[in-house]
């Protein structure tokens, strides 16, 4: 198996959002069919001290080490993806996740998470999002930590 | 494998191939039984209905669980107590038809959102004690039998040749099944069974089935343990957890039990279909956070597990070197968590059951086995844990290599690690005064240190030597000690004080000695003496929180009720307390954890639909804690005498341990016991050893006399029917055997305080009958 290198994350530009949560729309509708955004979306957009700021899986990938059953995988996209047949819905990838990119609705027990499909790229009228490459190696990281001293 | 994120298909664990020709195993498999039930959904946690196999008769039956029984037993141990309670007679022996084994799962049991959510509990006659035992064990088995349609199993009778039993949950049928080509120890035993029940050639079918096996040293010993399998799909191998204490491995083997299988079709998040999903989400993903920001700090048991424990017990002086004489070591830092750590294969989700983070159940894959049938071969060892580790050090082993060793042959041959390791240290400290030797080993050097000689005294088990030697000690400490008194080896007292066992069961591994409160945990308990009802050390010893007999008495009540909890509802105690919030000190009760103690009351009522309050989880343990000792009344024991503990576990027992830590006692003569400087100067160690022989049995006599006060018993230890009333369980027949136990204990004289009061001091109550008004002390 060919293993992926590069893979394509999110890029928010703060100064050009406009709040208008379109972004959030267009997610819930991939994972939901729903336009409802808000906790059915996997990109969320906060005001925090008078910016916006984007709350998204960035890929790298910790979430993969955790998973009882093998439900996360790194696709050869490079994209980190949960296959929610697999998934029984422990939550410890939401748990463990540093900032919150996996998330869970209460549609549903198995969580989801951003598939950097860009449809809250092409719902942006502002173009505050964008999709870039970057090299996974650059980001990858692990859950397992050191004993401390 | 260290750089993480590997497909799960590449993992290697470098453990030596297998070569087996599954096929033509099962297919000299002959069904003696087959049973078909309807698969039924499970609702709120319950599947409402508990599986019966006779395998003297081959009968199999469905008993129904109702409201009635959910309400006074809750589920899991207080199931097991139930369907016992129905089954055996006053007179059961552990190897009699009518003894049952029984695993149960409990209304939580299989919820994946709370760590710690997967354990099984295990019930049955203890060939140890001979009385009930219960012991709490990982693994996928207990979820399963539940997805599979059941609470509970009961087995009961025994067949005639090895058999499986077999729960396929995709289809609906139980049969059973003749199994005499298959391995007997578990590490091969459950590989092939996993491999031949596994609906498909892929790991996420293996991932489906669970396998309960034992040993070829259960069979000859009283120390079998059950092994229940979780299958990894990283390792591609069936790991093992254990139901370790009391001897169920050896009920197994007794019973003509190989192996008992579940498979299940399907399992997602909500398989229990709980009341309310959304609340349990939230509660479970608030404690994997926790786990994520906190345990490194607190007791890192994502690393190491347990085995963190080490150098904590070995700094306090609590952890048992030599057969309990001591608390510490030179040598313990060679087998502190570090070295461990070096072995432990690490980035692997390493929970016994889907969804614990906290993941303590480590592993050592690829090693290379240096004794007895598998050696050379590379094996997968579970563990060790802090306890095995303690055994190690109990039988002053100081090597890790040593210590995997001695828990990869106990796990596979199916015997209890703690029980082994505990009744090799009591031979080893015989052998260094002579009262046991090479001749009476059969030319075995049992001395303190000596790995190979206790792993070859465990070969000798397994392969079933007859000799002399083998045949007792695999019994345990109980029946050496008898076994050295009636040889006339050694003095009576002596043999007695030093071995560690209380109720036929050895003890588990912590120092006691400087707890009084710790003894009565040990002590005090309704199987033996193990650290499941409560471990009050720190409090009682290091933080001096719980000075009088009263506090150290309501310790002794709340903890072994809450702790009992986890047991009725198929949960691990772990999360309760292996990480705390991170204001927990500042709350009122933070040896409680208050705030997970509520997130265990939001928990049950979000599976279960109930509306309880922690005062009722409370009442829920009170009922079936009660209710296993009036049963223990029943079976002729549960009683003061039968709470009796060795004096190694409360004090020094020879010269050299008093000399070791001279200063520590003598300052206790001093300012406990009142005695001038000058005046303990003068006195020589046998005079000062047995003043604190005196002071510290009557200490225990007065515990206990708090105690049973505390827990609505009489002075001698025995529920009341009065205190059974109160808490509904007022089964006629049952209150009729306590109040003529009760009756008799009058005539004899035994209701009465045990300790030896002064005039200044203050027994429990003034009243000696204080329970015949059924008062409540809650």
């Amino acid at each position: 198996m060919k293993k992926a290198k590069i893979v394509k994350i999110l890029k928010f530009h703060t100064e050009m959002c406009n709040g208008c949560l379109e972004c959030e729309k267009a997610c819930s509708q991939v994972h939901f069919k729903t336009d409802e955004g808000g906790e059915k979306s996997a990109i969320q957009i906060i005001k925090n001290k008078g910016l916006y700021k984007m709350i998204v899986c960035n890929q790298n990938g910790l979430c993969i080490d955790m998973c009882p059953v093998g439900a996360i995988t790194r696709r050869k996209t490079g994209v980190v993806s949960l296959d929610k047949n697999t998934c029984i819905g422990c939550q410890a990838c939401v748990g463990f996740c540093p900032f919150d990119g996996m998330k869970k609705s209460e549609e549903r027990i198995e969580p989801f998470k951003c598939i950097s499909c860009g449809s809250c790229v092409k719902a942006c009228s502002e173009g505050a999002l964008e999709l870039i490459e970057v090299k996974i190696d650059d980001i990858k990281e692990v859950v397992y930590h050191k004993q401390e001293a | 494998m260290v750089e993480g994120q590997i497909p799960f298909e590449l993992y290697e664990t470098g453990n030596t191939k297998k070569n087996w020709n599954i096929k033509k195993i099962k297919t000299s498999h002959k069904v003696l039984t087959e049973y078909k039930y309807q698969k039924n959904e499970i609702k709120k946690g319950y599947a409402n209905r508990t599986l019966y196999v006779n395998l003297s008769t081959g009968k199999i039956k469905e008993k129904k669980v109702t409201e009635d029984m959910k309400k006074k037993f809750t589920g899991g141990r207080g199931f097991g107590l139930k369907l016992l309670w129905d089954s055996i007679k006053p007179t059961t022996h552990w190897d009699d038809e009518e003894n049952e084994l029984i695993i149960t799962t409990g209304p939580l049991c299989g919820v994946t959102q709370y760590p710690g959510s997967g354990k099984s509990l295990c019930v049955t006659i203890s060939p140890s004690t001979g009385i009930i035992c219960d012991s709490n064990v990982g693994g996928f088995f207990g979820p399963y039998l539940k997805f599979a349609g059941f609470d509970a199993i009961e087995m009961q009778g025994k067949a005639k040749d090895d058999i499986v039993i077999v729960i396929d949950g995709e289809k609906g049928k139980i049969t059973i099944e003749t199994a005499l080509e298959e391995e007997t120890d578990s590490h091969l035993l459950s590989e092939q069974l996993t491999y031949m029940y596994a609906s498909e050639e892929n790991e996420k079918s293996r991932q489906k089935v669970s396998v309960v096996s034992s040993g070829t040293a259960a069979e000859n010993s009283y120390w079998g343990c059950l092994n229940f399998s979780f299958y990894d799909i990283r390792r591609k191998i069936p790991r093992l957890k254990q139901a370790g204490r009391g001897g169920f491995g050896t009920v197994l083997r007794d019973k003509k039990i190989k192996a008992i299988v579940v498979k299940v079709e399907k399992f997602d998040g909500v398989e229990n279909n709980p009341a309310d999903p959304v609340t349990l989400a939230k509660i479970g993903t608030k404690l994997h956070k926790e786990i994520r920001d906190l345990d490194r700090h607190q007791c890192n048991m994502r690393s190491v597990g347990t085995v963190h424990l080490v150098e904590i017990m070995d700094e306090y002086d609590l952890l048992p070197t030599e057969n309990f004489r001591f608390g510490s070591f030179p040598k313990a830092s060679n087998i502190y968590s570090q070295e461990f750590y070096k072995f432990f294969t690490k980035i692997i989700p390493d929970g016994c059951w889907h969804g614990c983070s906290m993941a303590c159940a480590k592993t050592v894959d690829g090693f290379t086995v240096m004794t007895g049938p598998y050696k050379d071969q590379k094996v997968t060892v579970d563990g060790p844990e802090y306890e095995t580790v303690g055994c190690g050090a109990n039988m002053s082993i100081w090597d890790p290599s040593w210590i995997l060793e001695f828990n990869f042959y106990c796990d596979t041959y199916g015997i209890d690690t703690i029980s082994t390791g505990t009744t090799i240290a009591f031979c080893m400290e015989m052998y260094e005064y002579g009262i046991l030797n090479k001749e009476r080993c059969n030319g075995l050097e049992l001395c303190f240190g000596n790995a190979e000689a206790s792993m070859e005294l465990i070969h000798r088990i397994a392969r079933g030597d007859r000799r002399e030697f083998t045949q007792v000690a695999g019994k345990g400490v109980r029946r050496l000690k008898d076994w050295l008194i009636n040889k006339g080896w050694g003095n009576k007292q002596f043999i007695n004080d030093c071995g560690m066992e209380s109720k036929g069961l050895e003890y588990s591994e912590y120092v006691t000695k400087e707890s009084l409160a710790m003894q009565g945990g040990y002590g005090l308990t309704l199987k033996g003496p193990q650290h499941d009802e409560a471990w009050l050390i720190f409090m009682d010893m290091v933080n001096n929180a719980i000075p009088t007999f009263q506090d150290k008495a309501e310790a002794l009540h709340y903890y072994p009720m809450w702790r009992t909890w986890f047991g009725l509802n198929g949960l691990c105690k772990l999360p309760w307390n292996d990480v705390e919030p991170s204001n927990n000190a500042e709350t009122d009760d933070p040896s409680k954890v208050p705030e997970h103690v509520q997130n265990y009351v939001e928990y049950q009522n979000a599976v279960t639909g109930w509306n309880v309050d922690k005062e009722e989880l409370i009442l829920q343990s009170e009922r079936c804690y009660n209710w296993q000792r009036a049963m223990n009344v029943w079976l002729g024991k549960g009683c003061r005498k039968n709470d009796w503990i060795p004096y190694r576990s409360m004090g020094p027992v020879t010269e050299m341990e008093y000399k070791s830590r001279s200063e520590r006692y003598d300052n206790q003569l001093v300012e406990k016991l009142g005695y001038s400087e000058n005046k303990i100067e003068k006195m020589d160690i046998k005079e000062k050893m047995n003043i604190l022989y005196d002071f510290r049995q009557d200490q225990y006599q007065k515990l206990a006399d708090a105690v049973y006060y505390r827990r609505g018993w009489t002075p001698n230890g025995v529920p009341t029917p009065q205190k059974l009333k109160q808490l509904g369980m007022s089964d006629p027949k049952m209150l009729k055997i306590l109040q003529k136990k009760i009756d008799k204990d009058e005539k004899a004289g035994l209701n009465i305080w045990g300790g030896k009061y002064s005039i200044e001091e203050k027994t429990p109550s003034k009243d000696l009958h204080y329970w015949k008004n059924g008062i409540n002390i809650s």
